[in-house]
């Protein structure tokens, strides 16, 4: 039996957002040369989510002009122990990254391998002349020594929990049971 | 010493108890020195003869005259990796057959008395089945020059059946003549009909499943034209003539007409004809390669009702086995062929008999009767009946067994029906009276008297 | 998805996903660092029976690229042209530890051989295989006509298919791979195909095809093309019958001047015309029409790469190089199991 626990609602998740939009402009001094790449799946519409509350915070900022999407997926080191995976699309901004501050935004940080990869992934498309991590929320766990600059909740887990997040972007359609809510982080725990 | 009891093997008495004659009511059958000695309802026991007879328990079984190949390859010479006359005809016995056609197209072609004394001497060392040699019908089967033809029938062989088997006669003058000149001692000639030009680098039939595959095709029409040349001709020079494995509907057609027109030709159809199709070769197998190819299934049928209404004389296995290399590869460097001797009457008897269109009767006219005839075997094909020569065959037709070509006395382990189920199972094989199979298992060879095999060409007489 | 040996078996859910992920890797071409570290450690040998050097570039392009290690095993001048059998060929290869085998035959079902044989347990590509089949060719063929037929639409490429696309194929269709792989891929993604050929160029059995048969190309052209494909006339076709003469062939099934500015003139100002290479300019098609805009064979050769580069990730990269499930099962799995379907979070 599977028992689940909210974490965040849709009201926490938004708060959440609305402080790492601040600490970002504050980590660096304003919105110049700012980027926020989103990991698929759910890291890019929390990229675009806080592309949103940057540029409602700094007018002079086109939200839609500093947010992109980077796949990581032809770097993950388990490829070949995880059932084949399709490729994401990857989309800079027109301004691509080179001596960008890249924000690198993911729902999740774990063992911090996606976060390796998304490295790797990076340095392939250019130079960064900074590179931060915002993760919505980090549960511990780390296997790689990687560290979330931002972080919407820290959420002490048992490896056997399972933290989902579920956005209305990815998963109110086919990501979850009918009428489930999306919006919200929750812990499953298996009694 | 062994000799001698070889000697009393060959002789020994056998009761045969309650098997049912071609299908029919059961009887039994004495059988004693070589010939049926008696048959009838409960043979008394005590009766002559009777009293030291090894008694077989046949209460289920059908009896049959021994089966009779009319289209054997046995490769030996020159290709014993692929079979010898031996384990050929060890096959052929565990088949039912007590008498085969071993095909010409052997290395050095068996174009020559030499050649075909060489296989018959090797056959009756073997002891299992009559091995008949077919005579080539040109020299080295390049269809160029007629062999010397009245030799082979002369021969201690006495072949009466030619072919250039695997190849066309495909020069209409050189066909004509060969038909001509074998009426001189009764031969008749086997064509296998496949116009040349027409089926250069052809890997299968031509159709729907040929385009898809993008394999060569083979077009129907390559063999209808040649029988209808063939029968044409043999109505011309009036002749007696054979057509070798016939693989469609419309050869069917032609062998149909040509018999209504009172044309002497026979004709002869597979197993796996009788079955199997061209959709077998979408798994670019090359078991399912074959000369003619697998057809279609509108061609099966037209294939099974011929058989039925006597238009298809007999069933000719083909059998023709192939070392493992020549099938383990692509299917365009693969041999053409399949095994069949073991196999043979299983696939009649679910192709034709299941199927009712045919009965145990029929099934002997097809594999006994009609082959003997056409090869001119005297003591082959003959009813069950006292006085006559004991070739019999014991089959259980509720028998079920998974086709395993490991365990085939062939060696070829190119059987297009491994892994399936047949029906019926050879339980005994009688060849002159002597049990070459018992229980379903190989027996002993007959022996037959030393200066039948041994009186090889003139000097090798020990 | 174990093997690419055909598009005949190749079903809507795989020929997108081939296509969808060839639009990423297409991406990697354009980039600075054209590689990708997806197949490190695996290696992709390329075993050509036959002579293609563009066909085996282009896949040791793409191996490349996903920086599988490449082997390339040409049989002229190997043991294989000393009598050596596939089967020991292959067996070689499983002992090498060839996890990918790009096989060119010039016998048709080579590879289903590779593949349904045990002799080595690699994922087996066709690269082409005798006159049976050139899978990796429809899916660059129709990964060409799907980027141009999006672009018209206005709509992205990703997830599409070309529904109502009208496709000519013209030439020998009776010895072409391509047109037998172009055919199949092109009607299970919702293309109307018209083949084009004199009739001694057409298989029999061509009736049973899911396309349209003409032995007239400008009426064919008349009832309104979106892309025009020419086939290769091999040189050897041309001594046995098949056709009278070269000139003949060409003035009534080659693509020349006349019917590229016919085009023009039927309004058909979109129309693309397609040759896999390499061409025979001036017999099947003529060289204005091989340089003029509308012809693609230089995407075609571009978007080769990205294919294959799609299709060795798509069958090497997995644990068991199955594909995953597919939406209606993985919903189904879903509720019944969360684990399996979240497992890709797990791993943040």
């Amino acid at each position: 039996m599977v028992l689940t626990r909210v974490v965040l609602n849709q009201a926490d998740i938004d708060r959440a957002l609305t402080r790492i939009a601040h600490e970002i402009l504050e980590a660096n001094k304003g919105s110049q040369d700012l980027v926020l790449l989103g990991i698929p799946r759910r890291g890019y519409p929390l990229a675009v989510r806080l592309a949103a509350k940057i540029a409602a915070a700094d007018p002079t900022v086109d939200a839609a002009a500093i947010v992109g999407q980077l796949d990581v997926t032809m770097f993950r080191d388990d490829l070949s122990h995880q059932p084949t995976r399709p490729p994401y699309p990857t989309q800079l901004p027109r301004t691509g990254i080179d001596n960008k501050v890249v924000v690198l935004i993911d729902d999740v940080l774990y063992s911090g391998r996606t976060i390796r990869a998304a490295l790797d992934a990076i340095i392939d498309l250019g130079r960064p002349r900074i590179v931060r991590l915002a993760v919505l929320i980090d549960r511990g766990h780390r296997e790689l020594p990687i560290r979330a600059d931002h972080v919407g909740k820290n959420l002490p887990t048992s490896s056997s929990e399972k933290v989902r997040v579920r956005l209305e972007e990815t998963d109110s359609v086919d990501g979850a049971p009918d009428g489930a809510p999306v919006n919200e982080v929750v812990i499953e725990a298996t009694a | 010493m062994a000799e001698q009891q070889q000697h009393a093997d060959n002789s020994a008495a056998y009761l045969i108890r309650g098997a049912a004659i071609l299908g029919g009511a059961a009887e039994d059958l004495l059988i004693r020195d070589g010939v049926i000695a008696a048959r009838g309802r409960q043979l008394d026991a005590d009766g002559a003869g009777v009293r030291d007879a090894t008694v077989i328990d046949a209460r289920g079984l059908i009896a049959l005259p021994g089966m009779v190949d009319i289209h054997t390859h046995l490769r030996e010479p020159g290709r014993e990796d692929a079979e010898t006359v031996e384990t050929g005809t060890r096959a052929a016995a565990l088949g039912g057959y007590t008498a085969v056609h071993a095909m010409a197209n052997s290395t050095p072609v068996a174009d020559t008395a030499g050649v075909v004394e060489q296989v018959l001497t090797l056959g009756r060392t073997a002891g299992w089945v009559d091995v008949r040699p077919v005579g080539a019908v040109t020299v080295g089967l390049a269809g160029e020059q007629l062999a010397e033809l009245g030799a082979m029938a002369d021969s201690r062989a006495h072949v009466r059946v030619f072919s250039d088997d695997g190849i066309c006669v495909h020069d209409p003058v050189l066909m004509r003549r060969a038909l001509e000149y074998v009426k001189a001692f009764d031969g008749v000639v086997a064509q296998h009909a496949q116009e040349p030009r027409l089926t250069a680098g052809a890997q299968m039939n031509e159709g729907e499943v040929s385009a898809v595959l993008g394999l060569a095709g083979w077009p129907a029409v390559a063999e209808e034209s040649i029988i209808a040349r063939d029968v044409l001709l043999a109505q011309h020079v009036g002749s007696r003539l054979h057509v070798c494995h016939v693989s469609t509907a419309g050869s069917v057609e032609i062998i149909r007409w040509a018999k209504s027109r009172g044309v002497n030709v026979t004709a002869e159809v597979t197993p796996h004809h009788l079955w199997l199709t061209d959709e077998l070769a979408r798994s670019y197998d090359p078991v399912y390669k074959v000369n003619p190819p697998l057809r279609t299934d509108a061609d099966v049928q037209a294939l099974r009702a011929a058989l039925a209404d006597g238009t298809i004389d007999v069933v000719g296995t083909d059998h023709a086995p192939h070392p493992s290399e020549h099938k383990e590869c692509e299917w365009a460097q693969a041999a053409m062929g399949m095994t069949g001797l073991e196999t043979a009457l299983s696939v009649v008897q679910h192709t034709m008999i299941e199927t009712g269109l045919m009965g145990w009767e029929d099934f002997a006219r097809v594999t006994s009767t009609a082959p003997a005839a056409i090869g001119r075997v005297q003591d082959q094909g003959r009813p069950l009946e006292a006085g006559e020569p004991a070739n019999v065959t014991l089959v259980d037709p509720a028998a079920r067994w998974t086709v395993d070509p490991s365990k085939m006395a062939t060696m070829g382990r190119n059987s297009p029906f491994a892994g399936r189920e047949l029906p019926g199972k050879v339980v005994a094989t009688f060849f002159k009276g002597h049990p070459t199979v018992l229980d379903g298992k190989l027996n002993t060879p007959y022996r037959w008297p030393v200066d039948a095999v041994d009186a090889g060409p003139a000097g090798r007489r020990p | 998805m174990r093997h690419l040996l055909s598009t005949e078996d190749l079903s809507l859910h795989d020929a997108i996903r081939i296509l969808d992920t060839a639009e990423e890797m297409a991406a990697v071409g354009e980039r600075e660092v054209k590689k990708l570290p997806a197949l490190r450690g695996r290696t992709v040998v390329n075993l050509f029976f036959e002579d293609s050097t563009r066909t085996r570039i282009s896949f040791e392009a793409a191996a490349k690229r996903l920086s599988a290690d490449v082997i390339n095993f040409a049989a002229k001048g190997s043991s294989v042209s000393k009598g050596e059998s596939l089967k020991d060929t292959a067996q070689t290869l499983a002992a090498m530890g060839a996890d990918a085998v790009v096989i060119r035959h010039w016998a048709s079902g080579a590879p289903h051989r590779l593949a349904a044989t045990d002799w080595i347990d690699a994922a087996v590509i066709n690269a082409g295989d005798g006159t049976h089949e050139h899978p990796t060719q429809a899916l660059l063929d129709a990964f060409t006509m799907r980027r141009h037929w999006s672009k018209l639409a206005g709509t992205p490429s990703a997830g599409a298919d070309l529904k109502g696309m009208r496709v000519a194929i013209a030439g020998d269709v009776l010895h072409s791979r391509v047109a037998r792989s172009n055919v199949w891929l092109l009607r299970t993604l919702g293309a109307e195909v018209t083949l084009v050929a004199p009739p001694t160029l057409l298989p029999i059995g061509v009736d049973k095809w899911p396309c349209a048969v003409s032995f007239d190309l400008d009426e064919t052209l008349a009832q309104g093309v979106d892309a025009m494909m020419m086939l290769r006339v091999q040189a050897e076709r041309m001594n046995a019958s098949f056709f009278p003469t070269t000139r003949e062939y060409s003035r009534r099934w080659g693509f020349d001047d006349n019917r590229l500015r016919a085009l023009d003139s039927l309004g058909l100002k979109d129309t693309i015309i397609m040759h896999p290479g390499p061409m025979n300019r001036g017999l099947e098609i003529s060289a204005a029409a091989a340089d003029s805009p509308r012809s693609t064979v230089l995407a075609q050769v571009r978007n080769g790469v990205s294919i294959r580069m799609a299709a060795l990730y798509l069958l090497l990269s997995g644990e068991n190089r199955e594909p995953a499930a597919a939406p209606v099962s993985a919903s189904a799995s879903h509720a019944a199991n969360p684990n399996l379907t979240y497992s890709h979070q797990e791993s943040h």
